[in-house]
């Protein structure tokens, strides 16, 4: 700085860096969540570009999508492989299931944004109502979920003819009937690890409703919880996003 | 509450409708370009790999624009927090492209 110039010293206490005052016009809490989710989300990239890198170093399926059939050796066409629906036993019905779940996860993410604007307007009662239905959204998620995972455990009545003759049915970490192992590998750990995230998601959205109820928020004055634990919820809603489309449509 | 001295004195105002209407567009929206997505896997043949892809990702960062800016509220934040979330994304971006670059690549080394 020049030596002539006069320099403006701010009066004692009325800096920026001398607090009460919130930089990005965010509470700390609220800051801090958007970087943990930040973080979170440099996780999940790096999960669906390995399976990006993966998938692309394995031979494509080459020949007629209606001819398709499990083999070892080319990643199979996800839509192949998720076709079945609880309770309908047989029925070929591609991604149907899946897109449901992508439903009911985007409604969950919208019963949980309108909590947060109950929770602006300090009416605890919709509070409680919105985040009631977000909770069970989750909790359908999951249930959903558990039953994929089981179905892609099991396998499908056919099962799968390997090179040397033997016939396996389902998935585990080592071989599956869908694919190269690789396949199943990423399937569990990719859908299992945002799976985590949606139980973690439903415990703090069922902490943020029993604090409603007790009535926590309305003695501090304001709802911000709902909104932080709002912000990871969304996220979660928003991973989905990612994964349904690398996972299941491409 | 035991005591009704303690119960704090609270002023609930009425719904916002705009802006509860406002909400319900976007998951209208959302749910439309799912709908569309699963038109585009089923409509569009397999042999047309690199449009369904591309299509499938214009898509995706279409829903995922409405998640970040309409229910995580970035889009009326500081732009100063707008942008240290969005810009560290382009190394994702750079690592995606980047990896299934070297994917490709690991195939056609392979005998």
């Amino acid at each position: 700085m020049a030596s002539t110039s006069t320099v403006t010293v701010p009066a004692p206490g009325k800096s920026v860096w001398d607090g009460g005052v919130s930089p990005m016009n965010a509470s700390y809490g609220k800051l801090m969540m958007w970087f943990f989710l930040l973080s979170d989300a440099f996780t999940f990239s790096a999960l669906l570009i390995t399976y990006g890198l993966v998938r692309s170093s394995h031979k494509a399926y080459e020949g007629a999508v209606d001819a398709f059939t499990f083999s070892q050796t080319y990643w199979p066409i996800p839509e192949k492989v998720f076709e079945a629906v609880p309770f309908f036993h047989g029925l070929n019905a591609p991604l149907v299931f899946v897109g449901l779940m992508t439903f009911i996860l985007i409604m969950s993410s919208v019963t949980m944004v309108l909590a947060v604007e109950a929770g602006h307007r300090m009416d605890r009662k919709a509070v409680e109502k919105w985040m009631l239905w977000t909770i069970i959204g989750g909790f359908t998620f999951l249930s959903c979920q558990a039953w994929e995972w089981s179905h892609f455990i099991h396998g499908t009545d056919g099962g799968s003819i390997l090179a040397d003759g033997t016939k396996i049915f389902g998935a585990n970490l080592s071989i599956n009937q869908y694919g190269p192992p690789d396949f199943a590998a990423f399937f569990f750990f990719i859908t299992g690890f945002h799976g985590f995230h949606v139980f973690s998601g439903v415990m703090l959205n069922f902490l943020i409703y029993y604090n409603t109820v007790t009535g926590v928020y309305e003695r501090r004055g304001h709802y911000e919880m709902v909104e932080k634990v709002g912000l990871y919820w969304h996220f979660v809603d928003l991973v989905w996003v990612f994964v349904f489309t690398f996972f299941y449509l491409v | 509450m035991a005591h009704a001295e303690d119960a704090p004195q609270v002023t609930v105002l009425p719904p916002d409708t705009a802006k509860i209407k406002k909400l319900w567009t976007v998951a209208g929206i959302l749910g439309a370009v799912t709908l569309l997505e699963f038109a585009v896997a089923f409509g569009v043949p397999h042999e047309m790999k690199d449009l369904r892809v591309w299509t499938f990702i214009l898509m995706t960062i279409v829903k995922a624009a409405y998640i970040v800016g309409e229910f995580m509220h970035l889009r009326y934040e500081a732009k100063v927090l707008l942008w240290s979330i969005l810009i560290p994304m382009v190394f994702v971006v750079w690592m995606l492209v980047a990896f299934v670059y070297e994917g490709i690549h690991i195939d056609l080394a392979r005998p």
